[in-house]
């Protein structure tokens, strides 16, 4: 049966995970059988996953709570063990404490939860401005102070190299300096798209006629993969974005290369002009 | 003279022939079971469209459908077909209809014609629907791809073809139906309760379609006139949407969530109420703290009109605009956590017998607090901005829609199916099929929130190799939550092939409504003369 040879490796694949823990898990991108986060590169990733750490506790608590209660009342109050249902309708102090303890839990809840959102609008001093414009069905990244511009496509299965991931890899990466801020210009062309990188904490709409914006600073080196958030259409599926985080020497190095090429370029139409 | 004629028409009206009983009915139990078969065919219709989604995701890369977009046009007809076409006409079309009088001991509806317009504008609206799947919509496709929130510009400008057009008007006639069928619910419960029947003496289901019909009548005129909106849009040069041309695409989601918003309460506010009657039923116990449960669902619904844009985090809007709907969000945990505890008190000290619609009602009330719980998670902006347009988002909502209003909905059939048509279900088949739902959508949603975390974006036709296990998992448990719902209909023609009569009232000491006063099935006119409540 091949759906339980597809389970046996399944498992087999969790309990690997398991031993190995993050270590398997890959930089920037999604891992089999993974449970929680992406690992966090970003200082505003990092908040996210302690608040979420910290919620999914209480509402586990929460849940279990009920589950007990629930196993209790059916194991206590089933018709065989009590016979005689009582005729109990009103408990007020019991129904003051429900209201109430809901609330504080909230209150708990709500005061990091402010921290957390007004910490992801508290836009630092720009490093750098880069723009991502999303189209149909793929990303346009313009570094306006460099005079930079280009597209940003997925590379079909039948052409990635050993080791990149299907669905994820772009054929150019947008290429962004380790701790530093960098401010993120969200367009559309067409249809509502969204920019998202899980590892960096960040996801924003690109909305026809609007210029929104968001920032990250990435504080590892590699390569971090998001996928598009908002359906916008067939390929919705099929426009990845990519980001390249690399040291700030290789970044000049890469911007001075670019530039040139970009030069190169309109030196080319220039002259066939 | 007089009386004979009078019991000659009494006899008529008792053998209308096939037509005037189901096509012109204005009987309440009719139209009733109208729309349980509506629902019954939209829950088909709906399951299959899920199992197509399913097989697809069972693995990486594309095996089931050739071209992406067929995929979304699965994803929306699905969420369409299961909101308006199965959830909606089974809790308020059905159950309502059926109930309602029953429980305040009314003769009938108050506008029994309005009533059998009810259900055919929403029996033509699924009709359009349908339609709309096979006529051109998206460049190349046939069907509607925006997904059920339909967001422009992608339902205007990205999407050429009639396929929008059609949804739009079958969104337009199912909201006029709900619309009347809202006043028709407001108007028999304000004015046809029977002697005695005070407001807080109403049994909870009645005041859950009480809280429902405001909400219906209050959300789905901000839809129609929404939808209108889309509509000049795509056909008449207007731009409401449209930003090159002054509008503004954030608008419609402003509109359609403070409709959409509302809506989910209105898929579920109902369950609220059947999962109450039967707790209490089968705890043979009356419900604990039957006033804080009634005005929580009162608190429910009004919050439940002010919380929209929690929808739109990721949209763009200001971060003080995202701070109050945080708060106001999380407000609505604490009248939902009355109702959980509430019922838990009121099988505390019960004497609880697990029959069918019980064992439903249970698995309603936990798994509805993993949703409720979840929910709150996804309150808070700063966390949801990892979530948004996840699969956590997708386990979320079918936790409480696909676990919780569908759960209710099960439990309700069980539990009114011998009174409506008579006959006993069968009890091992009723549990076969609440076991096989209950493990088989726990396999199918509760994987989907690692899916969700790891950053799984929702409505994809394909995904990153690193997704394929939980999505496995998921694609078998929904397999066998649909074996589950094959079994369900393989109960209902068993228990019509089976003949084994109900009586009167099946369960006992604990069914106190007035429903149970009445005969199985209830007579065409259900109550000769007006009862009398103490």
């Amino acid at each position: 049966m091949a759906i339980f040879d597809r389970l046996k490796t399944a498992f087999g694949a969790a309990a690997m995970l398991a031993l190995c823990g993050p270590a398997y898990a890959l930089e920037g991108q999604p891992a089999p059988w993974q449970l929680g986060f992406q690992p966090a590169a970003s200082p505003i990733m990092h908040q996210i996953e302690s608040f979420h750490t910290y919620v999914t506790i209480i509402i586990t608590l929460i849940a279990l709570f009920v589950l007990g209660l629930l196993v209790y009342v059916m194991a206590r109050f089933n018709e065989k063990r009590n016979p005689e249902p009582s005729r109990t309708t009103h408990n007020t102090a019991l129904e003051i404490a429900w209201t109430v303890l809901p609330v504080l839990i909230l209150v708990a809840i709500a005061i990091p939860s402010f921290r957390l959102l007004f910490a992801q609008y508290d836009f630092p001093k720009a490093d750098l401005t880069i723009t991502a414009t999303g189209s149909q069905w793929y990303w346009t990244y313009e570094y306006p102070d460099h005079g930079i511009t280009f597209d940003s496509i997925m590379v079909p299965e039948a052409d990635l190299k050993e080791g990149q991931p299907r669905l994820l890899t772009v054929d150019r990466e947008v290429v962004v300096p380790v701790n530093k801020n960098v401010i993120v210009g969200v367009k559309a062309n067409d249809v509502i798209h969204d920019w998202a990188v899980p590892a960096f904490g960040v996801k924003l709409d690109a909305v026809p006629g609007r210029l929104q914006t968001t920032w990250f600073r990435a504080e590892r080196e590699g390569i971090f993969y998001g996928q598009c958030s908002e359906l916008c259409g067939r390929n919705h599926a099929f426009m990845p974005i990519a980001v390249r985080v690399v040291s700030e020497a290789e970044f000049a190095d890469w911007l001075a290369k670019t530039k040139a090429s970009a030069a190169g370029n309109d030196a080319s139409k220039m002259a066939r002009w | 003279m007089a009386h004979s004629a009078h019991a000659e028409a009494a006899y008529h009206d008792e053998h209308p022939s096939f037509v005037r009983r189901w096509l012109f009915s204005t009987n309440h139990k009719d139209i009733g079971t109208l729309y349980l078969i509506l629902a019954m065919i939209g829950g088909i219709v709906g399951g299959l469209l899920s199992m197509g989604m399913r097989a697809e995701l069972m693995e990486p890369g594309m095996q089931i459908f050739g071209n992406p977009e067929m995929f979304n046009v699965f994803v929306t007809a699905h969420g369409l077909i299961m909101v308006f076409f199965m959830v909606m006409p089974a809790t308020m079309g059905g159950f309502g209809n059926w109930m309602v009088p029953l429980m305040i001991g009314a003769p009938d509806m108050a506008f029994p014609r309005l009533n059998n317009i009810s259900f055919w504008l929403v029996a033509a609206a699924f009709t359009l629907l349908i339609t709309s799947l096979f006529v051109p919509g998206p460049p190349g496709t046939n069907g509607v791809g925006g997904g059920w929130t339909m967001y422009a510009p992608l339902s205007t400008k990205g999407t050429p073809g009639p396929a929008v057009d059609f949804a739009i008007l079958a969104l337009h006639l199912a909201g006029a139906s709900s619309i009347l069928g809202a006043i028709n619910f407001i108007t028999t419960i304000f004015n046809m309760r029977a002697p005695g029947m005070t407001l807080h003496k109403m049994p909870l289901f009645v005041w859950s379609v009480l809280v429902t019909a405001f909400l219906l009548l209050l959300s789905l005129p901000v839809l129609a006139g929404a939808i209108t909106m889309l509509l000049t849009d795509r056909n008449f040069g207007t731009a409401f949407f449209d930003s090159a041309h002054g509008g503004d695409p954030l608008l419609w989601q402003h509109l359609f969530w403070f409709f959409g918003h509302p809506e989910v309460y209105i898929l579920i506010i109902p369950g609220f109420g059947m999962v109450s009657q039967i707790v209490s039923t089968f705890s043979r116990k009356p419900v604990f703290g039957y006033l804080g449960m009634a005005y929580a669902m009162v608190a429910i619904g009004v919050i439940g009109f002010v919380v929209w844009a929690h929808h739109m985090y990721a949209a763009g809007i200001n971060v003080n605009t995202q701070a109050y709907f945080v708060f106001a969000t999380m407000v609505i945990a604490v009248p939902t956590g009355v109702k959980i505890f509430s019922w838990i008190a009121t099988m505390w000290g019960g004497s609880l017998s697990f029959r069918a619609p019980m064992l439903w009602a249970l698995g309603f009330i936990f798994l509805f607090t993993i949703g409720g719980v979840t929910g709150v998670v996804l309150a808070n902006a700063g966390v949801d901005r990892s979530m948004h347009d996840t699969y956590y988002v997708v386990a979320h909502f079918h936790y409480v829609l696909s676990l919780g209003a569908v759960f209710s909905i099960f439990g309700a059939w069980y539990y009114w199916s011998p009174k409506m048509t008579g006959y006993m279900y069968s009890e091992p088949l009723a549990k076969v099929h609440f076991w096989l739902m209950f493990i088989g959508a726990n396999l199918a949603f509760f994987p989907q929130h690692f899916l969700g975390l790891a950053g799984m974006p929702r409505r994809y036709a394909d995904y990153p190799d690193a997704f394929a296990g939980w999505n496995f998992v998921s694609s078998i448990g929904s397999y066998m939550a649909f074996a589950g719902f094959l079994v369900f209909l393989f109960g209902i023609a068993q228990m019509f092939a089976r003949k084994v009569p109900a009586g009167a009232n099946p369960w006992g000491a604990g069914a106190t409504t007035l429903e149970w006063t009445l005969p199985s099935p209830p007579p065409v006119h259900s109550y000769e003369t007006l009862p009398r409540i103490k």
